[in-house]
């Protein structure tokens, strides 16, 4: 007995965030007629509409362009492309068969799809995560939630602001709350280095003199019913606090940009594997996970550094999707990606031997003039030379068929000088 | 004046609302105070929500035999509550040769206190019970059980509200004199009358005790820490896994609760503190319930846990003995009951203290039974808990039942709404946390806080500055967005 409504559906795409408007523009431009978009917020555009700063296009549109701005481009083309999107309605379970259970306002749905895109995005990782000692008052935010409230519901999250991590959203939110007359007292990051992009550093502290202590971290949360004082420390090499060197500050609030995770409640169930190092799927070139039809894109699948290479990397699972659901997918051999010496992660996993491709890869440690190699075992078969690497700024690689012909696996490193 | 009653109960946690609610099956006036702005925000709140059999409480004290008619008592009870429980069980697990023996000890005292049950197994047995629990053997009780302490506790204030009983929130008691007909109570929201007063303060029941001269009670506060895991890692164990309690002032070990909501509780820790009211968690003790939770379960991903929190028990046994002091319940003065140092296990002995206290007023009063006594509570169908055919016809009758508000713990705006509907109208984000759960999963709130604001600032016209966290003065903004730019 079923007592919800089903329906078929060639692809349905989870989230309609940037990722989710397009691959479903591709999906559809690319021949897939019968085509959904589940989003669980009541908009289109994710987490673009709160992202008020400028910096959005420049990859794609050549200018810098807001986040509603940038958003609204894709919400058009869909519209005009009459692609059907449901809002304020939510996927609760995708099974291994690709049913895709939604719950909305007009009811309990059950779609039976042929192929998936999930483009649910990534969240922020929170103060209990990391365990941060001491009381639970009101004013501890992650940044996106104080992004979100001040720029969307217009309410001010506090006056004095200590931010730990520095995240993109951490160091943009620090702008934006000196903007709104709060007074950002530092931002403290454990790692000896900026964990955002450089950019952000530059235009969002620096330009604003907003105080950034590195290799120092936030050691306790003081004050009963809000905020009153953190405790910060400078840490060792292996990231400890040192204790006698704490010192606290006095603050009303605590904002905390200490990453992002992939959002993949619903793909593991229905039988995605996930990589450790990256918390997304683990893909093929044409990024389709280990479930035939199921396909990944944007922050769900690794976080990103630039909303334009979410939009590219969905196009193109939009067009595997198409592929998929036409029957016009590629039998192909391929060969296994790894992350070796000085490289935290490589997209894809897996590749096609003797085809042109790009790679996708993040270092550990910022560094210049530094090159990074691929080997087949021990053997060097190609490396590329970068001025300056950092571990927030995602780094592309192009691959020529002649270099992966003859492989039969690759694995990827920073070479030591 | 507030009016006078019968019965005045002082503190709205497991046991004063346990107490109300047996009350309100009599025809008696009865009211209860609490001074937070929402029942169970004390000691209440923060425990392993376990069910107790009665192991550890040496016979005839009330420990032994109100754990253990208590327990007897949850099925039923938990059912006319309408609130959710299980009897997971519990595994004792020794580790060494000596730990052995104690199991040995621990299942007499138990066969002694009457409970049921109770066996002790080979390591290989509870290998095949919990694959991923090592140990030389293990003593298990069929018949301990875990329930949420707070939905518990609502479910209790609730339905003696239903059958008449006055709670007032936000009302703390300043002082208490005797008067001829029973006692005048000065609170924060004026002055009450009653005749017979309960002392259920908890943490503070040493401090309304000594408000009528009665200071021979010292309560030593002693805070215990608690991680929370994953739902993720709900399948890691199904019972509760107990270490052999370490022999300090009657605490039990860190140990391992399933809870009904498929998370694990780690903890907890026992500090004895200074300061009641001081409700940190350290790096210290974090570390110390990452070490005991490896000890339990070599496997356990503590990168998957989600929070951290602590409570103080009330304790009234010193740092320095060994064995735990029994409970106090006692009537010290005439017509003024004390209970004092009702901690583990008062969730479990909670129903079975509301049946003695009624029966020392009844000793003290003539009062006949209430025919209208209505049982049963009604609660909002949580939409997680329903099946999918059932959450289409949530949807279908109530379409605010559709539109997700919690994504991970699947709390829709219907139950948002009802539990800012609450008869205490307390509107904070816990007063919806601990009803709901929105909030308490792993992105702990990211995705519902805005939305929970909106609510409250659209549907409830509440100004930015009145949207609290917790109590009173636990303000989430300083305004709106204009107001610092104007003000420079």
């Amino acid at each position: 007995m079923t007592d919800f409504e089903s329906q078929s559906v060639d692809l349905i795409i989870i989230g309609g965030g940037p990722a989710g408007l397009a691959a479903a523009i591709s999906a559809k431009k690319n021949g897939v007629q019968d085509l959904i978009i589940i989003e669980r917020n009541s908009w289109l555009g994710g987490i673009l509409p709160q992202c008020i700063h400028d910096g959005f296009g420049l990859e794609i549109f050549q200018k810098p362009l807001t986040g509603p701005e940038y958003a609204q481009i894709y919400i058009e083309q869909l519209k005009k492309l009459k692609i059907p999107y449901m809002l304020n309605s939510m996927a609760l379970e995708i099974t291994p068969d690709k049913r895709v259970f939604v719950a909305s306002p007009k009811g309990l749905l059950c779609f039976h799809s042929k192929a998936i895109i999930l483009a649910m995005g990534c969240r922020e990782r929170t103060r209990g995560q990391i365990c941060i000692p001491g009381t639970r008052p009101a004013g501890v935010y992650t940044a996106g939630v104080a992004q979100n409230l001040i720029n969307l519901k217009n309410v001010m999250v506090g006056k004095d602001i200590v931010i730990l991590g520095s995240g993109d959203v951490g160091m943009i939110m620090a702008r934006r709350l000196t903007l709104e007359g709060a007074r950002v007292h530092a931002v403290v990051e454990i790692l000896p280095h900026t964990n955002g992009l450089p950019r952000n550093n530059q235009q969002c502290l620096i330009d604003y003199e907003i105080p950034l202590l590195l290799s120092h971290t936030v050691t306790e949360i003081q004050g009963a019913n809000r905020v009153k004082s953190i405790c910060i420390s400078p840490v060792k090499d292996n990231l400890e606090p040192i204790k006698e060197k704490e010192q606290k500050l006095t603050c009303d609030t605590l904002l905390l940009s200490i990453g992002l995770i992939p959002e993949n409640d619903l793909s593991k169930p229905c039988g995605v594997e996930l990589s450790s190092t990256t918390g997304g799927a683990i893909v093929k070139e044409n990024l389709e996970t280990s479930v035939q039809g199921v396909f990944a894109c944007g922050n769900v699948l690794h976080v990103h550094d630039v909303v334009d290479f979410v939009t590219l990397e969905a196009e193109r699972a939009g067009k595997s999707a198409s592929e998929y659901i036409l029957g016009r997918q590629l039998k192909l051999d391929r060969i296994r990606v790894k992350a070796g010496n000085g490289v935290r992660y490589v997209l894809p996993h897996y590749i096609p031997k003797g085809a042109d491709l790009e790679l996708l890869l993040r270092v550990v440690c910022p560094g210049e003039d530094t090159t990074i190699g691929f080997f087949d075992g021990n053997k060097l078969v190609a490396s590329k030379k970068f001025r300056k690497v950092h571990p927030a700024e995602m780094i592309k690689i192009k691959l020529q068929n002649n270099e992966t012909r003859t492989i039969d696996a690759l694995k990827v490193e920073v070479l030591q000088k | 004046m507030k009016g006078r009653s019968e019965v005045l109960v002082i503190g709205g946690g497991i046991v004063g609302c346990a107490i109300a609610r047996e009350l309100a099956k009599f025809k008696l006036e009865t009211v209860l105070l609490e001074k937070e702005n929402d029942v169970c925000q004390g000691v209440s709140k923060g425990n392993s929500g376990v069910l107790h059999t009665g192991l550890y409480y040496p016979k005839g004290s009330l420990k032994a035999r109100l754990c253990v008619e208590g327990r007897l008592m949850f099925p039923k009870l938990a059912k006319q509550l309408n609130v959710p429980y299980s009897l997971c069980g519990k595994h004792v697990i020794a580790s060494t040769e000596e730990e052995v023996k104690d199991l040995g000890d621990l299942k007499t005292v138990g066969e002694k206190n009457g409970v049921q049950g109770l066996t002790i197994i080979s390591g290989k047995e509870l290998k095949k019970r919990e694959p991923n629990v090592n140990a030389l053997s293990a003593l298990y009780s069929p018949v301990a059980g875990i329930i949420s302490p707070y939905l518990f506790t609502i479910g209790l204030a609730e339905n003696a509200l239903d059958n008449g009983v006055k709670i007032f929130v936000n009302t703390r008691v300043l002082s208490i004199k005797q008067v001829k007909s029973g006692y005048k109570v000065a609170t924060t929201k004026g002055v009450f009358y009653t005749d017979i007063i309960i002392n259920s303060a908890g943490l503070y029941a040493d401090r309304i005790s000594a408000m009528v001269g009665l200071d021979k009670h010292k309560l030593y506060p002693c805070r215990g820490e608690y991680l929370i895991l994953d739902k993720k890692c709900n399948k890691l164990i199904k019972s509760m896994i107990y270490p052999v309690p370490p022999k300090v002032a009657g605490v039990l070990g860190v140990h391992l609760t399933p809870t009904m909501d498929g998370n694990i509780l780690i903890g907890p820790s026992a500090e004895f503190i200074n300061e009641r009211e001081d409700l940190r968690t350290t790096k210290e003790k974090i570390r110390q319930l990452m070490e005991g939770a490896k000890k339990l379960l070599p496997t356990i991903p503590l990168d998957k846990i989600i929070y951290a929190f602590s409570a103080v028990r009330s304790k009234i046994t010193p740092p320095e003995e060994k064995a735990s002091r029994d409970f106090i319940i006692q009537e010290d003065l005439r017509n003024f009951i004390n209970l004092i140092g009702i901690e583990s296990p008062g969730l479990t002995a909670s129903p079975a203290i509301a049946k003695m206290i009624a029966h020392m007023i009844k000793k003290r009063k003539d009062i006949p039974e209430k025919t209208d006594f209505n049982p049963i509570r009604r609660r909002t169908i949580p939409f997680r808990e329903a099946s999918r055919t059932e959450q289409s016809s949530l949807i279908k009758g109530d379409p605010t039942y559709g539109e997700m508000v919690c994504r991970c713990e699947h709390v829709s705006k219907r139950e948002i709404i009802d539990a800012l509907d609450n008869p205490f109208s307390s509107k904070t984000i816990n007063a919806v946390k601990f009803r709901t759960r929105a909030g308490m999963g792993r992105c702990h709130g990211g995705f519902c806080l805005p939305k929970i604001v909106e609510i409250l600032k659209e549907e409830y016209k509440l100004p930015s500055e009145d949207i609290n966290l917790k109590n009173l003065g636990s303000p989430l903004f300083v305004g709106a967005t204009k107001d610092l730019r104007e003000n420079e």
